[in-house]
């Protein structure tokens, strides 16, 4: 009686090496499987062409999840973000990436909206600065003065004619 | 008595640059937005001379990749697929169907759309297909020919005349062999 517990007792703890050191060894191979958050974060950096203004991360396709797929793939194999996202330009394009390359008239991109504001932003100090100056009365000619002088009496004798009619 | 002030203007040569960069904006803009408006390749085009590269397993003749200029004098049919795409496989098997039937008189080529390798492959071995089969890297192609969506087929006729376009699955085989079947006679 005493041999069969010792024997129970002796598989039992056989069962749990055996389990502890399979449940080890499983985790360790699932530590090399890139998370989902790890897959997300190359992924949100990408577009595919096919789900236009979806970033790859949210984009619930099926050839969207085929991406996350070759992303987790390339990840587990070592492969940098710059390196994942450089086979994505060679095989689908410039236009899979979030932000334009840096090159040709790609620039304008950047430079653009900067030199645009900083102008925005020149003018309207300018302007601001004309209005709380005093304000300055343009010069008249004496002629353009009788000119306009003419033109009153004309409009007065217009309207005391009208006025008449009625 | 009214004052008289002097404004100071901005010196001729900014204002220059001002209205020249304005002016080379423009331009930027209007002959990126004509060459957008240029629509698609329409029936009766010539087509430009276009290379494809081919999938190992899917070469034609030892070559991995091909232009349409290797074809002149023949039919060329070329086919926009995806693994993911589910009409495509409506007629898979059809174009496959026809490509036998042929025998190498007519030239199929299939150009694999914003797809993984992996999947593309799976696909290709679902459907026996055996004529020639490559990726549309960068989108090139499909962005040449402007296509709407997969599956598109293109019809070429013998003098690199685009002659007919099929947007959507085939129907059948003797769809494909009757749009074919126009120009072979």
């Amino acid at each position: 009686m005493k041999q069969k517990k010792l024997r129970i007792s002796y598989y039992a703890l056989l069962l749990t090496i055996l389990f502890s050191t399979l449940s080890t060894q499983f985790a360790y191979a699932q530590d090399d499987v890139p998370t989902d958050d790890e897959v997300n974060e190359v992924a949100k950096g990408l577009y595919c062409p096919v789900c236009e203004n979806t970033p790859l991360d949210v984009c619930p396709t099926e050839a969207c999840k085929q991406w996350r797929d070759v992303i987790r793939t390339q990840l587990a194999e070592g492969k940098t973000r710059e390196e994942i996202e450089q086979y994505f330009v060679d095989y689908y394009g410039d236009r899979v990436l979030a932000e334009p390359p840096r090159t040709g008239l790609n620039w304008l991109v950047y430079i653009l909206p900067p030199v645009v504001i900083l102008l925005g932003a020149v003018l309207l100090f300018k302007n601001f600065q004309a209005w709380t100056k005093p304000k300055v009365v343009e010069s008249v000619s004496n002629q353009e003065r009788s000119a306009s002088s003419s033109s009153d009496k004309y409009i007065s004798q217009l309207e005391e004619e009208l006025k008449k009619r009625n | 008595m009214s004052e008289i002030v002097q404004r100071k203007s901005v010196p001729i040569w900014i204002q220059m640059v001002v209205w020249l960069l304005i002016a080379g904006l423009l331009a930027l803009v209007a002959s990126t937005l004509s060459k957008r408006q240029q629509g698609s390749i329409r029936p009766g085009d010539t087509l430009p001379d276009f290379s494809i590269a081919l999938f190992s397993g899917y070469e034609f003749e030892g070559q991995s990749e091909v232009s349409l200029s290797d074809f002149a004098g023949k039919i060329v049919v070329l086919n926009f697929w995806a693994s993911w795409c589910k009409p495509c496989e409506q007629e898979a098997a059809e174009l496959e169907e026809a490509w036998r039937f042929y025998n190498g008189d007519v030239m199929f080529l299939g150009a694999d759309y914003v797809d993984t390798e992996p999947e593309a492959r799976t696909y290709l071995k679902k459907f026996q297909i055996t004529y020639p089969n490559g990726p549309d890297l960068r989108t090139e192609l499909s962005q040449m020919f402007r296509i709407t969506g997969v599956p598109e087929t293109y019809f070429i006729d013998q003098q690199g005349v685009l002659y007919y376009i099929k947007v959507g699955p085939f129907l059948s085989l003797d769809e494909i062999k009757s749009i074919i079947e126009q120009k072979l006679q």
